[in-house]
């Protein structure tokens, strides 16, 4: 067998086995809900939708089916993975095991840029939420990139160091600019807004954020994938990956930049959904082991079950109330992380 | 394969780490590097492998210049060992040797059997066979060590860089691992403290101040006049009763 249809092959049965646990996950996503619809049900809105069937559905479950629970779930999907894949690179690349995606102030510039326009009244109510929190995550990106490449002059063994404290020193700022509008110009509604915002929120979340999320992080993902071995290399950190032939800088820039992209319009869309990025990635460590050809996927199919499941509780958890996500999130996977971490201790010794 | 360094010289926001050193090691040979704290022995490894790059002279590894060479060509021609590499990630004795191959592995020429079968050879050329399946962090300092050389090795190196890899082992594997070093078919460059140590390799090159004072065969390059003005210390060769060859003893002045 050539060593190209190995390949293929390898990736073939990688997505024979994803695809249905991920199916699997959206289909129980559009199913629970506080009106509980039954798996036929969602499967004949499918049909219709999709294939044209015709058959006959109840159109109220199928507004809900449809335009409510199916993109909600596709984009927690594609947010989950997002941030999980992140979360993997920036822990390699920084050699950092508490660096998450928000690391490089992604989540402190979204919330500015978020304040901005719907406090301060930036843009006079013509732009939309997520168009200031987009921004806002690039421009508090762009200040840690600066700020870190101007602190960075003693190349690649400081470089990781730099970065991290960059993006803390970004961080402050644009959460002190945060703070200040609040404390400015808001009254407490809007501060209660833009707190629940801040915990993460899929509430608005349409079709048309389904085909920004979905393809963004699918075409993350296989970024990060390809940059696999070259991520190994960083084991011993980055003279040594230099030394394994990878053009350091070249990778630390394109996946930087490909992982705050990422991270920046999942923030813009869903708010900063804490966590996932952080632990996720750990988690699939303790279950794959380090090697990042076979963590990568395993980080972006646990990331995207686990949102799916946190998104599916908080609607759930209180009657005729949707808790932040973010919340839900850190309360279950708290616990969870603990007990893997427990778990592989003990299994180490 | 041959390298040679021709007037490099070095320098970091104004401060001149290393100024002007030019030698060169044929193929098959061993050069030891020894000098002071500081004296720029790591500049110059920095330098040779192609991870700095000089801010005057050039280094040629088989007669090209090295700048000419991408990053994965220096990495299939020149592998390095550094001193004290450390990961706090839960990987396997044998994934780290694994990681030599990653300058030859690409998407359409992935891992093969070739590739396991020169890990296997790495790992048993250092005698480590039996921890292949050891996690990293189980591991003594000697073993890492070792470990790191047969990822080197796994590269396939025509020239093998190792900065102090003796540091914090004890007598029988440094000896052990210089053994190992000086019977490789390899060209190796070799930072060493003990000089005792560097009178066995081929050459010997005595960096001071970031110059090159003495270049050449051990018994010259180490002559007691050199060492004992360079480290400040005196030195003076002594034979032993069974008249092995001399070595040299020291004393603070």
């Amino acid at each position: 067998m050539s060593a190209a249809a190995a390949l293929a092959l390898q990736g073939i049965r990688g997505v024979c086995l994803a695809l249905p646990v991920l199916a699997a996950a959206v289909l129980a996503g559009a199913m629970i809900g506080e009106t509980p619809l039954a798996p036929d049900l969602v499967l004949s809105v499918l049909a219709n939708k999709l294939a044209g069937a015709g058959l006959p559905v109840d159109p109220v479950d199928q507004g809900i089916v449809w335009s409510y629970r199916l993109p909600r779930a596709l984009v927690a999907a594609a947010c989950g993975a997002a941030l999980a894949v992140a979360g993997v690179v920036l822990q390699a690349l920084l050699r950092n095991a508490l660096a998450d995606p928000y690391i490089l102030g992604i989540s402190a510039g979204a919330s500015t840029g978020a304040v901005a326009v719907t406090i301060a009244g930036l843009g006079g109510g013509a732009l939309s939420l997520s168009f200031g929190a987009f921004n806002g995550a690039l421009l508090a990106f762009g200040f840690v990139a600066i700020l870190a490449r101007a602190a960075g002059a003693g190349g690649n063994r400081a470089a990781a160091a730099q970065i991290v404290l960059a993006g803390i020193a970004g961080s402050q700022l644009f959460n002190a600019l945060t703070a200040f509008i609040i404390a400015k110009s808001a009254n407490a509604d809007q501060a209660r807004g833009i707190m629940f915002w801040l915990m993460g929120n899929l509430s608005g979340v349409r079709w048309t954020d389904v085909w920004l999320a979905v393809p963004l992080a699918l075409a993350g993902w296989i970024i990060c994938r390809f940059h696999a071995r070259a991520l190994d290399a960083f084991t011993f950190g980055a003279d040594s990956a230099a030394s394994l032939g990878i053009p350091v800088r070249r990778v630390q820039v394109v996946l930087i930049f490909a992982t705050a992209l990422m991270t920046a319009v999942m923030v813009s869309i869903v708010g900063s959904i804490g966590f996932v990025g952080l632990v996720i990635p750990h988690a699939a460590r303790f279950l794959v082991g380090p090697g990042h050809r076979r963590l990568m996927p395993a980080a972006a199919l646990t990331g995207a079950v686990f949102l799916i499941a946190a998104d599916i509780v908080s609607r759930i958890i209180i009657p005729g109330q949707v808790l932040p996500i973010g919340v839900v999130t850190a309360l279950i996977g708290a616990p969870s992380f603990a007990v893997i971490l427990v778990r592989g201790q003990r299994a180490a010794r | 394969m041959k390298i040679e360094a021709r007037n490099l010289s070095f320098a970091v926001r104004g401060k001149t780490l290393l100024q002007d050193v030019s030698l060169s090691v044929e193929p098959g040979e061993t050069l030891a590097l020894v000098g002071p704290n500081g004296s720029g022995k790591s500049t110059l490894m920095r330098l040779l492998s192609g991870i700095a790059r000089p801010t005057q002279g050039q280094v040629l590894l088989a007669n090209k210049p090295l700048a000419q060479l991408t990053r994965r060509q220096i990495a299939q021609r020149i592998a390095i060992v550094e001193q004290q590499a450390e990961t706090a990630e839960r990987i396997t004795a044998r994934s780290v040797v694994e990681l030599g191959r990653t300058p030859w592995l690409t998407a359409l020429n992935p891992w093969s059997g070739d590739d396991t079968a020169l890990v296997d050879k790495a790992l048993g050329t250092v005698e480590m066979e039996s921890f292949a399946l050891r996690e990293w962090s189980t591991l003594s300092g000697g073993e890492r060590q070792r470990l790191h050389i047969a990822r080197a090795l796994a590269q396939r190196p025509g020239l093998l860089l190792l900065d102090e890899p003796t540091n914090h082992l004890d007598i029988h594997h440094q000896l052990s691992i210089l053994n190992c070093i000086r019977n490789l078919k390899v060209t190796s460059v070799v930072a060493l403290h003990d000089l005792n140590q560097a009178l066995t390799c081929d050459k010997v090159a005595v960096l001071s101040h970031g110059r090159l004072a003495a270049f050449g065969a051990p018994e010259q390059a180490l002559a007691p006049e050199t060492v004992s003005d360079i480290f400040g210390i005196r030195a003076r060769w002594v034979r032993d009763a069974e008249g092995a060859d001399p070595f040299l003893s020291f004393q603070l002045t």
